[in-house]
Parts: structure tokens; C-alpha cells; sequence
């Protein structure tokens, strides 16, 4: 937190301790008031939003009890008396030297503020990241996250891992942000402020979480019909725990015998013009890569737990979950679909 | 100036029949018929996108409500902004520059009457072609639909590809065909000032409201040619084969963002410099003091004027502008600040020393102080992009703009329909349902917009039609929904008090305020030609002269 420590200590705003204490509460590990409370941050990028936000809502506030006291005062003290003469008021026109108070004061907090924002965006946005760094790209779809991990061959969908980063030591995770249809925007308040991704201008941001962890948030640009359930999870792991995890994830697709039978459902459905199972002859990619469907909590972007009931409702109609979700309902018979979602749950 | 000022008395033509009334106002290139044209023509579509509003805020009310479907949520937020901004605000605030400008500067008619009557026509059409929507947007055997695609229709959702059928055009036209009749009266507006004022006024003592409305005009013609340009592009695209925002074939979304927000943030100040011009004239009168630093208050307005074409892009902090950019409008946007902030100093130093008379305009004008002043600061919180990198897009921004619109634009615009509604009708509100109206709506303003914030700094972001139970947004979502029945009142009150009172109001003299601007030297209404003889000023209150003959301005 060294942007608050800065601010505490060396500009010396000490009168404003309440409101920064107040608000520092919000920081504490059990996140108070909402997992996605942007008062709570836990990585760097957030830490130093956070520092600032405090400087700016203790300055701003300062002036609002100034001039909100100030224009009670007035509507109090020179309100029309009952017994009022009748007479006008003394008539002023201005003064010059109250003009220029109130001209330079303004200016001063203004060229404060400025430079305060300015370091927080060089220290964000020309942050040099160390070479350690892991590299992800999310690619945000009419619905749902797409992530890939470039060397590493894993493609997953909606819900991203990222390992936690050491202060010490850090290890970053740096995301590039693409889209392939409309604009969408990123944004786990946890972890950073929101940058969207706009098709045909790749953007990236950068976390290092310091904190293991689920970290939640939602698509924050609008996008179309299902913008709302378009939520992102992010799950913050210890080094080994993540290095298993991309192991896993690397693993071809796993199918059971006696699951054959849904399998060949899904091969010979339309499903496999929109999915990807690595290893069989699905390799569509409009839609989520299913090869480890089962090792996710959430589907369709975090809008319903990944159960057998929930999978078996999604596929009968997707819209009964996601109503205008780009995933078309496939009217498959009872027992197709029984088959089907048996061989869904084998990929693991 | 002269009392012979003063109008001769009406001519009594009022028994006609209907048609041929109805006819007149048709055909009317009287400034304050089309005035009062577009402000009834504005708070139809209050009415409209009031309901709307409604809409959103039900379904809004607890977390996975089915009250409508999204698609019928994202046509609500949709028809909602645009509307507001489009066909309420803008022709409300043209009506009170038309009806006003004219009287306050001693002039007959605008400079263009014929062109101000096309102007209000080409509004009218655009708000007639958006609704049009509802039946025409899929084609006449569809159930309809209207434009889905958010009141600034980022790029490439309004592409063929993203935006099927017709909605996205309506929503083109509709804006297109009523930006020329913006760009008319705006050029109207500057041509009024420049070319009509009466003997004696020269700049330096014009009212404040038609510098106001001078540099609010000004904008409109810079700010809406481009957007005008942008929609032209984006029809070129969807039907000729263009590809300026058709990212799919190489175009830019991000160019699209920059032709919006070059429109969309002096947009801003073209709503708000207005509301300023009624605060002006307004506070003095209440206080009983002239306003205070008139040069500086038109320093300001003007410094305003040409800064605010520098800010467009802190609407765009979030899509990836570097830091230099980032850093650039950080600065331009707090530059901003100050004009605002001596404007809002200018008016507290009014009051004081006053004698303040606590009438239902006064009221809302006050409001508008205590609420503008948040705005503006919650205005600087957004202005810093790190912090903008949260807020923006979330709930906080959709309060905060909430809180410049409703709290600072709408409260001033309901004290000018006090202050002038006996000027415009000739017979008095009723001052116990003005005040009704005020704290019904000052009671549902408040809940609803700053609660608006809080789910905003807890993560919510803006335009979903539902959102996840267990995030801490619910009870703040509940209480913005109970705020918005009590503004729903208060409008109610508020027409309801304006309807009764013209057909039974009292009626007034000329000047009931015992106000200083020259529309209170003629008749309530004015007649046709409104001053008999065009009246001559030596001062910048004419009618403070008139009345201390030994002590003039
Ligand atoms: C037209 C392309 C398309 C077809 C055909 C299709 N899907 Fe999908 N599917 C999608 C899209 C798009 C999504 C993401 C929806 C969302 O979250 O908004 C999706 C999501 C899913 C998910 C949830 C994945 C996750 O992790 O969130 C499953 C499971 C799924 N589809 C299974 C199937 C099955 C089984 C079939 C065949 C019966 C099928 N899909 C056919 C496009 C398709
Ligand atoms: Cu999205």
C-alpha cells in the first residue's frame, strides 16, 4: 500500500483519517459488503486505485463540507424575515479580490489532484512487468470468456486460474484482451479497474493478486442481449496448485466406454461445429472448449452450477437459463439427451 | 427604457373554432407558440420515458426478476436515454430559449421565425421516426421492437451482423432528422443574440440568460455536426457497404467512441448551460440582489464553452488510450472544474447578504445549488482515470450523471416552469401543490439517486437486466426503486398543478416577481408582437431602473 502510506504520512492529511479509516475497513480480508467491493482491493493495480480514491474522496469531501456549509449558512442567516421592511437589500455587484480567491484556490486542489492521478496511471499503465510474467489471453464472445494460455496449450473458457503472486517475488498475470464480436469489458474490481475489449484493438491489463481465492466480476460494457449473465470468475491459486492445474487442463480429452453412446450424439449433432473436445472430431470454436467441462463450477459464464440438472436443462434450452444466449436449442430426444449429458460429465 | 414599453392590450380573438386554432399553431412561426410547442412536445416524452424508467426500475427491484425479458430491458434503457436526452431535455430547454430569448432582449421574433419553425418540426419528426420503431422495425407484419443498442450505440452492435432488422435505423433517423433541427436553432439562437438586441443592450449588458443560451448554441452547432457526420457513416455502413465501424471487415469501434463523445460531452454542457441561465436569473430575483461577478459568470461560461471541446475522452478512461492520452484528459477534465466551481461560488455569493424569499422556483433553484455541487464532485472522483476505471460504467456513473441531469438540470428546469409560468399563461401556479411537488420529488430524487451509488462502488455494473443474488446490491437496488414512485408523484403534482391552474389559476399582472428583465415589462402573455414599441435599456436590469428612479443600475 504504498500510495496510502504516502499519502498518510508524507502530504500529511491527518484531518481526513476518519474518512480514510472509515473506508480502509472496507479492505479487510472477509470483503465486507460485496465480494466485488472495489474498497477491497487485493492486488497491486487495485491497491494503488484504492490509495487514490482515498485522496480524491477526502479532498472532494473537504470541498463539499466547505461549500454545502457555506450555502446552509446562507439559505439560514439572509432567508426573509417575518417582520421584513420591505426595503431592498444592499445591492452588490462582485468584488475582484473574492473572484480571484475563489479562482486560485480551485486551481491549487486541481493541479494537486492532477498529479497524483498522473503518477497512478504512469505507475499502472508503464508498470514494467518482470519476466516471470504469465501470459493469458481472454477473448471476450457474445456471451462468455474465452482463455488461452499461450506455451502452454490450454484453452479454457469463463472461469480463469492465475497463480498467486508473492510481493516479495511477484509473478503477474498479464492479459491480453481481444474480442471477437462486440465490446466487452473486464472487470474484477479485486483485482483492477475495468479495460475493455474491442474487436480490432487489443488491449491489455495486468493483476498480480495477492491473495488465494475466488475473485468475481462481470462483463462491464455492454454487449447485447445476455450482458448481464456474462460474469467472470477468477481464480487465484498457489503456484503448485496452479502448475497442477494447467497440467490437467493440458491432458487430451477422457471418455469412458460406456459413455460412447453420448458421444456419438455429440459428434453427430451440430454441437461439434461450435465446440471444441481436444483429441475427438469436435473442433468447432464459436462456442466454450468443453475437453475439461466438468473441472468448472459454473457454465454458460458463470449463470448456473455446473450439476448433471442444470447441464441436462441447458442443453434442452438454453434459453430457459440464458434467454438469447448464442447457443441454439437442439431439440434432441429424451434419450439422446440423457446419453449426451452422461458423456458431458466424463470430461473432466 | 420608456414606459410606453408596455404592450397593448389583447385583441380578445380567443372564440374560434378548434380547427382553426389548431391550424394557427400548425402553421405558427411565433417564437413563443413554437416555445410552448416544444416544451408540451418535451414532457410528452417525460411522460413516455418516465414510464420507462419505471420499467427498468422494476425489474431492477430484486436480483433475478422476471418483471421483462432482456430484450425488452436493453429497448428500455435504450429508448430511456435516448429519449430523455433527444426529445425531452434538448426541445425543452430550445422551448424556454425560444420562448425567452426574444422577450428578455426586447426583440419581436427570433432572427429566422420560418427556420425556427422548421427546426421544431424536424424534433418533432425525430421523436415520431424513434417511436415509429415500436411498429415499423421489423417490418409491418413483426410485433415490432425498437432500437436495443444503448443511447450511445457503441460500435459494431449496431452493425448488420449485431443489429438485425430495422431498429438500429430508426434509432439513426430519429437522431439524424431531429440533430437538424438542433443545428437550426442553434444557428438561430447565435443569430438572435448577435443581430436582434434592442437599443442600449449591448453584450456587456444582455441578462445572463442569453449569454448562457449564446454559448449553449454555439456548442450545438460543433458538438451535433459530428454526430450528425457519425450517423450519416453508420447509415453509409449499413447500407452502402462502408466500413468506418464495421469491425468485422477492418473498421474502428474505437472511432466511433471518439465521434459520440465529441458530440456527447459538450452535449453535456449544451444541457446544463441552460439550466445555468435559469439558476441566473432566478436566484437574483428570489435574493433580491443582483447576480454577483456578472463579467466573471460570462468568463466562466465562455471558458466553459471552449474547454468542454476538450474533454470527450474521459468517457473513454476503460478502452486502452495509453497513458499519455489517459493523462491529457485527466487534465482537461479537471481544468473543467473551475469555471463550474466559480459559477457555483458566483451564485452562493448572490444569495448572501440577500433577502431570500423561499418561492417554489427559489426552492428548486436552491436544490439545484446543493445538487449540482455533488454532481461535480462525484464529477471529479470519475475525472481521475484509475478511479474512472472502476466507476466508469458502473452504477456510480449512471447516479452520477443521474445526479447532474435530474438534480441539476431537472430541478433548475422545474424552477424556470415556476418563475415562468405566469409570464407564459398569465395566471398564477398554486404555491402549496409547487410545494408539494418539490418535496416529493426532492424526497424521490434523493433516494433513488444516492443510493444509485453504492452498488455502483460495490461492483455493479451498468445496463444488465439482472444481476446475482448475494453481492451486496439488493437493499440499494430496493430503495432506488421505492425513490422513483415519489418522483413519479411529484410529476403528477406538477403537471396536475399546471393544467388546474390555467383553466382556474389567478390571474397575474405583468410582473409578479417584481423581477428586473424586460419579459416582465409587457403583458402576461405577451402579445403577438410582444413590446408595442421596442424598448430601450441603459443598464443590465432595465426594469430595476424603472422602479428606483434614483437609484439606477
Ligand atoms: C451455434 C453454436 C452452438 C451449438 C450448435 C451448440 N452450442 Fe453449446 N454453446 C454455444 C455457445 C455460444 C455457448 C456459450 C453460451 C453462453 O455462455 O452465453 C455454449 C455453451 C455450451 C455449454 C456450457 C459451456 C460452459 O462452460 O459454459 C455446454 C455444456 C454446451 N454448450 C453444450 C452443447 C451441446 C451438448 C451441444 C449440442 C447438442 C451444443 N452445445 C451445441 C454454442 C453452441
Ligand atoms: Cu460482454
Amino acid at each position: 500500500m504504498r500510495l496510502v502510506d504516502k499519502f498518510g504520512h508524507g502530504i500529511g492529511l491527518q484531518i481526513f483519517v476518519c474518512v480514510c479509516c472509515s473506508a480502509a475497513a472496507f479492505a479487510d480480508h472477509a470483503v465486507p459488503f460485496s465480494p466485488t467491493n472495489i474498497f477491497a482491493p487485493a492486488s497491486t493495480a487495485a491497491k494503488s486505485i484504492f490509495g487514490l480514491s482515498l485522496f480524491v474522496l477526502a479532498v472532494t469531501g473537504a470541498i463539499f463540507v466547505v461549500v454545502f456549509t457555506l450555502l446552509l449558512y446562507s439559505v439560514v442567516k439572509f432567508r426573509r424575515q417575518k417582520n421584513d421592511d420591505g426595503r431592498e437589500p444592499p445591492q452588490v455587484y462582485g468584488s475582484n479580490q473574492v473572484e480571484i480567491a475563489w479562482t486560485v484556490i480551485p486551481v491549487l486542489i486541481v493541479v494537486a489532484l492532477f498529479m497524483a492521478t498522473a503518477r497512478v496511471i504512469a505507475d499502472i499503465q508503464k508498470a514494467s512487468l518482470p519476466a516471470n510474467t504469465i501470459e493469458v489471453v481472454a477473448i471476450g464472445h457474445q456471451f462468455w470468456w474465452e482463455y488461452r494460455y499461450p506455451g502452454r496449450g490450454v484453452v479454457t473458457a469463463n472461469e480463469l486460474h492465475v497463480p498467486v503472486s508473492d510481493p516479495s517475488n511477484p509473478t503477474p498475470t498479464l492479459i491480453k484482451l481481444l474480442s471477437a464480436d462486440t465490446d466487452h469489458s473486464f472487470w474484477v474490481p479485486r483485482l483492477a479497474g475495468k479495460t475493455d475489449l474491442i474487436p480490432n484493438h487489443p488491449n491489455s491489463m495486468w493483476i498480480d493478486p495477492q491473495e488465494t481465492g475466488l475473485y468475481l466480476g462481470q462483463c462491464a460494457q455492454y454487449c447485447g442481449t445476455q450482458h448481464a449473465k456474462m460474469l467472470l470468475r477468477v481464480y487465484v491459486q498457489s503456484r503448485d496448485d496452479f502448475d497442477r492445474w494447467i497440467q490437467q487442463q493440458r491432458q487430451p480429452a477422457f471418455v469412458k466406454e460406456d459413455a460412447s453412446q453420448g458421444q456419438r450424439v455429440f459428434e453427430t449433432t451440430a454441437c461439434i461445429n461450435c465446440h471444441t473436445v481436444a483429441g475427438t472430431a469436435a473442433n468447432g470454436r464459436f462456442g466454450p472448449d468443453l475437453t475439461h467441462l466438468m473441472s468448472r463450477d459454473t457454465i454458460a459464464a458463470g449463470a448456473a452450477k455446473n450439476t448433471p440438472e442444470s447441464l441436462r436443462q441447458w442443453i434442452l434450452n438454453p434459453d430457459s437459463i440464458k434467454p438469447g444466449s448464442l447457443m441454439p436449442a437442439m431439440q434432441l430426444s429424451d434419450q439422446d439427451l440423457v446419453a449426451l449429458t452422461a458423456y458431458l460429465e466424463t470430461l473432466r | 427604457m420608456s414606459t410606453d414599453a408596455i404592450a397593448l392590450p389583447g385583441t380578445g380573438l380567443a372564440s374560434r373554432p378548434i380547427v382553426v386554432r389548431l391550424h394557427e399553431w400548425v402553421t405558427t412561426v411565433d417564437h413563443k407558440r413554437l416555445g410552448i410547442l416544444y416544451i408540451i412536445y418535451a414532457l410528452v416524452f417525460l411522460l413516455i420515458a418516465g414510464i420507462e424508467a419505471i420499467v427498468i426500475r422494476i425489474q431492477l427491484i430484486r436480483p433475478h426478476n422476471d418483471f421483462v425479458s432482456p430484450q425488452v430491458f436493453n429497448r428500455m434503457f435504450t429508448m430511456h436515454g435516448t429519449t430523455m436526452i433527444f426529445f425531452v431535455v434538448m426541445p425543452v430547454l430550445f422551448g424556454f430559449a425560444n420562448y425567452l430569448l426574444p422577450l428578455m432582449i426586447g426583440a419581436r421574433d427570433m432572427a429566422f421565425p420560418r427556420l425556427n419553425a422548421f427546426s421544431f418540426w424536424m424534433t418533432a419528426f425525430g421523436g415520431l421516426l424513434l417511436y415509429f420503431s415500436l411498429v415499423g422495425a421489423n417490418g409491418l407484419y413483426g410485433a415490432g421492437n425498437a432500437p436495443d443498442v444503448g443511447w450511445f450505440a457503441y460500435a459494431p452492435l449496431t452493425s448488420q451482423t449485431f443489429s438485425l432488422g430495422h431498429s438500429t435505423d430508426f434509432w439513426i433517423l430519429g437522431i439524424l432528422v431531429s440533430g437538424f433541427g438542433s443545428i437550426g436553432v442553434a444557428i438561430n439562437i447565435v443569430s438572435t443574440v448577435i443581430c436582434m438586441r434592442c437599443p442600449g443592450m449591448t453584450l456587456a449588458k444582455m441578462p445572463l440568460f442569453a449569454w448562457l443560451n449564446f454559448v449553449m448554441a454555439g456548442l450545438v452547432i460543433l458538438a451535433v455536426s459530428p454526430l450528425t457526420a457519425a450517423q450519416i457513416m453508420l447509415l453509409v455502413d449499413r447500407y452502402l457497404g462502408g466500413h468506418f465501424f464495421d469491425t468485422q471487415a477492418g473498421g474502428s469501434a474505437v472511432m466511433w467512441m471518439h465521434f459520440f463523445w465529441i458530440f456527447g460531452h459538450p452535449e453535456v454542457y449544451v444541457l446544463v448551460l441552460p439550466a445555468f441561465a435559469f439558476v441566473s436569473e432566478i436566484v437574483p430575483v428570489f435574493s433580491r440582489k443582483p447576480i454577483f461577478g456578472y463579467s466573471v459568470m460570462v468568463g466562466a461560461t465562455v471558458a466553459i464553452g471552449f474547454i468542454s471541446m476538450s474533454v470527450w475522452a474521459h468517457h473513454m478512461f476503460t478502452v486502452g488510450m495509453g497513458a499519455n492520452a489517459n493523462t491529457f484528459f485527466v487534465l482537461s477534465t479537471m481544468a473543467i472544474a473551475v469555471p463550474t466551481g466559480i459559477k457555483i461560488f458566483n451564485w452562493l455569493a448572490t444569495m448572501w447578504g440577500g433577502k431570500i424569499d423561499f418561492k417554489t422556483p427559489m426552492l428548486f433553484c436552491i436544490a439545484f445549488l446543493f445538487q449540482f455541487l455533488v454532481a461535480g464532485l462525484t464529477g471529479v472522483m470519475l475525472g481521475t482515470a484509475p478511479f474512472n476505471w472502476h466507476l466508469g460504467n458502473s452504477y456510480f456513473v449512471v447516479a452520477h450523471f443521474h445526479y447532474v441531469i435530474v438534480g441539476g438540470i431537472l430541478f433548475a428546469l422545474f424552477g424556470a416552469f415556476y418563475y415562468w409560468f405566469p409570464k407564459m399563461s398569465g395566471k398564477m401556479y398554486n404555491e402549496t401543490l409547487g410545494k408539494l411537488h418539490f418535496w416529493l420529488f426532492f424526497i424521490g430524487f434523493h433516494l433513488t439517486f444516492d443510493f444509485m451509488h453504492i452498488p455502483g462502488l460495490l461492483g455493479m455494473p451498468r445496463r444488465i437486466y439482472t444481476y446475482e443474488p448475494g453481492r451486496g446490491w439488493d437493499t440499494w437496488n430496493l430503495i432506488v426503486t421505492i425513490g422513483v414512485f415519489f418522483q413519479a408523484a411529484g410529476i403528477l403534482v406538477f403537471l396536475g398543478n399546471f393544467i388546474w391552474s390555467y383553466f382556474r389559476g389567478e390571474s397575474v399582472g405583468s410582473d409578479p416577481w417584481d423581477a428586473w428583465t424586460l419579459e416582465w415589462s409587457t403583458n402576461s402573455p405577451p402579445p403577438v408582437y410582444n413590446f408595442a414599441t421596442i424598448p430601450e435599456v441603459k443598464s443590465r436590469r432595465p426594469l430595476w431602473d424603472l422602479k428606483h428612479p434614483d437609484d439606477p443600475d
